[in-house]
């Protein structure tokens, strides 16, 4: 960090305190809400020197690295190819487009059905997630390719395929920094939701086990962990996007 | 290579879903090779899509248009380069790989060869070598603009076509981007084929004004511009710019007129 923004840090700090005030005072629904002093002693008495605590760490971002992962390999070739092969496009779009809307949480039961593991339902319900994101994405950016980059390639010389690699791929570069960005986030969503319902494992299950057993301070720790686990993630995500497009620095 | 331009009856009639819609009609003109050309014209009168067909990015449905002396076929070529409206430098490219493009891809030049010519034309064009590994998100407008006419010299092209280069420019952007763009033309004595609708820029820049008729397209007025070269801004108050704006601005301004109670929208 180069310098402190000072405002944040006063925003952060005043959060903090308007929190600790709510539930000292226990304020309307913050009865059985523990204040941050609370949530920080049961932090570094309990969890911090917990190897389960770190191991639902490392379960979720496992989970969220595969499934991402997954989804950017199989959603940047497939949206590649329905932005540039129009037969390819007219026979599989529609499906895409029914696919498209059913919300990742809708394919739990059936992905429960479908894998022998609840590990790759989960994985497969987070790949989900980012996937048709990534794909509609690149399907629009190679659609709204600017033609006179595409002409300009032509009248220079480039054949088709050099038009592709060259012109195309690093047009839809952008548009693939921006399906990251949302589908980090959305992988995010995705795996707490999913490790509630149908894991063992993982900060959603931490969080959720916290509430099961009317412990606060642990859902409590449970989204303040998940919260970090996303800003670190998105962090890497934006360090990729730099590397990607070292022309908009 | 001398850059001779024949536009010979060229119509061009688009069919989007069956609506037939005429936007050139049996247009007509001669460019001679090194000549500087400048077609002025309402928004949407046919001057882009005349350009896209002599660029070879679009076809053309009657009529002929050749190169010195060869029709043209309908596909681009490195002899005819363009410089878009709202510009086409590759922004994942460097200054310096931009304006090497053409030649590399072609095989024309050797890379140590082509970055030398690239280097040295970007020197002529107003010290832009300093910039050659910048990204051009990282120029001006007009150092943009000024690379993408460096870039389409680079090709050694016959015919240099451009498209309203600096309709988004202020004033004062525009008189030196005239001034430069006017000593390129000394220098490499290109044929140019210059799309506007500003009548001062095209008197002040070209040999010769096609100023074309409202939808669909045709040739209104051919005027030949007798102002000496170089030319200098004080021309445009000489007495000679004055009459030949009077003679040019009565046909313009009938077509604005006309385009504009057809309700024209802006496409050209």
């Amino acid at each position: 960090m180069k310098h402190l923004n000072w405002r944040g840090a006063v925003s952060i700090a005043g959060f903090i305190l308007l929190w600790t005030l709510l539930a000292r005072l226990k304020a309307p629904g913050f009865a059985e809400i523990p204040d941050p002093a609370a949530v920080g002693r049961a932090f570094w008495d309990k969890y911090l020197p917990s190897a389960a605590y770190w191991r639902s760490w490392a379960v979720s971002f496992e989970r969220v690295g595969y499934g991402f992962l997954a989804s950017q390999l199989l959603g940047i070739p497939l949206g590649l190819l329905l932005g540039t092969r129009r037969l390819f496009h007219d026979v599989v779009y529609p499906v895409v487009e029914l696919l498209r809307p059913i919300p990742p949480l809708a394919w739990v039961p059936l992905s429960i059905l479908f894998w022998p593991t609840a590990e790759l339902s989960i994985v497969f319900i987070t790949f989900i997630g980012p996937f048709f994101i990534i794909v509609i994405n690149v399907h629009d950016a190679v659609r709204g390719a600017r033609k006179e980059h595409l002409w300009l390639a032509r009248s220079l010389g480039a054949s088709p395929s050099y038009i592709f690699r060259r012109i195309i791929l690093p047009s839809v570069i952008p548009a693939v920094a921006v399906g990251m960005t949302l589908g980090i986030a959305v992988a995010w969503n995705v795996v707490i939701a999913a490790e509630m319902i149908a894991s063992d494992a993982g900060l959603g299950r931490l969080t959720w086990e916290g509430y099961v057993s009317h412990t606060g301070t642990t859902v409590l720790i449970g989204m303040i962990s998940i919260g970090l686990a996303g800003y670190l993630s998105t962090l890497l995500v934006t360090y990729a996007e730099k590397r990607m497009m070292p022309w908009q620095r | 290579m001398s850059g001779a331009l024949s536009i010979r009856g060229v119509s061009k009639t688009y069919d989007p879903e069956g609506a037939s819609v005429e936007a050139l009609r049996e247009c007509s003109f001669e460019v001679r090779a090194e000549e500087f050309v400048a077609i002025v014209g309402p928004s949407g009168c046919g001057k882009t899509t005349l350009l896209n067909a002599i660029a070879g990015f679009d076809t053309v449905s009657a009529g002929e248009i050749s190169l010195d002396g060869r029709l043209l076929a309908a596909r681009p070529g490195p002899d005819r380069v363009v410089v878009f409206q709202h510009g086409a430098l590759f922004p994942w490219k460097t200054v310096l790989e931009n304006v090497t493009y053409g030649p590399l891809k072609q095989r024309a030049l050797s890379r140590p060869a082509a970055e030398a010519k690239a280097l040295e034309f970007l020197r002529a064009s107003g010290g832009l070598d300093t910039v050659a590994a910048s990204y051009p998100a990282q120029l001006s407008s007009g150092m943009q603009r000024r690379v993408e006419i460096v870039r389409a010299l680079m090709n050694d092209p016959r015919l240099l076509l451009l498209d309203e280069p600096f309709r988004a420019m202020d004033g004062f952007s525009k008189a030196t981007m005239h001034q430069h763009l006017l000593d390129l033309h000394r220098r490499y004595r290109k044929t140019v084929v210059f799309i506007t609708h500003d009548l001062d820029e095209a008197i002040y820049l070209a040999d010769t004004v096609v100023v074309m008729t409202t939808r669909p397209g045709t040739v209104k007025q051919i005027i030949r511009v007798n102002l000496e070269r170089p030319r200098v801004p004080q021309m445009l108050y000489s007495r000679e710019y004055a009459e030949l704006k009077k003679s040019a601005a009565e046909s313009v301004h009938e077509e604005a007129r006309r385009a504009f109670e057809r309700g024209e929208k802006e496409q050209a």
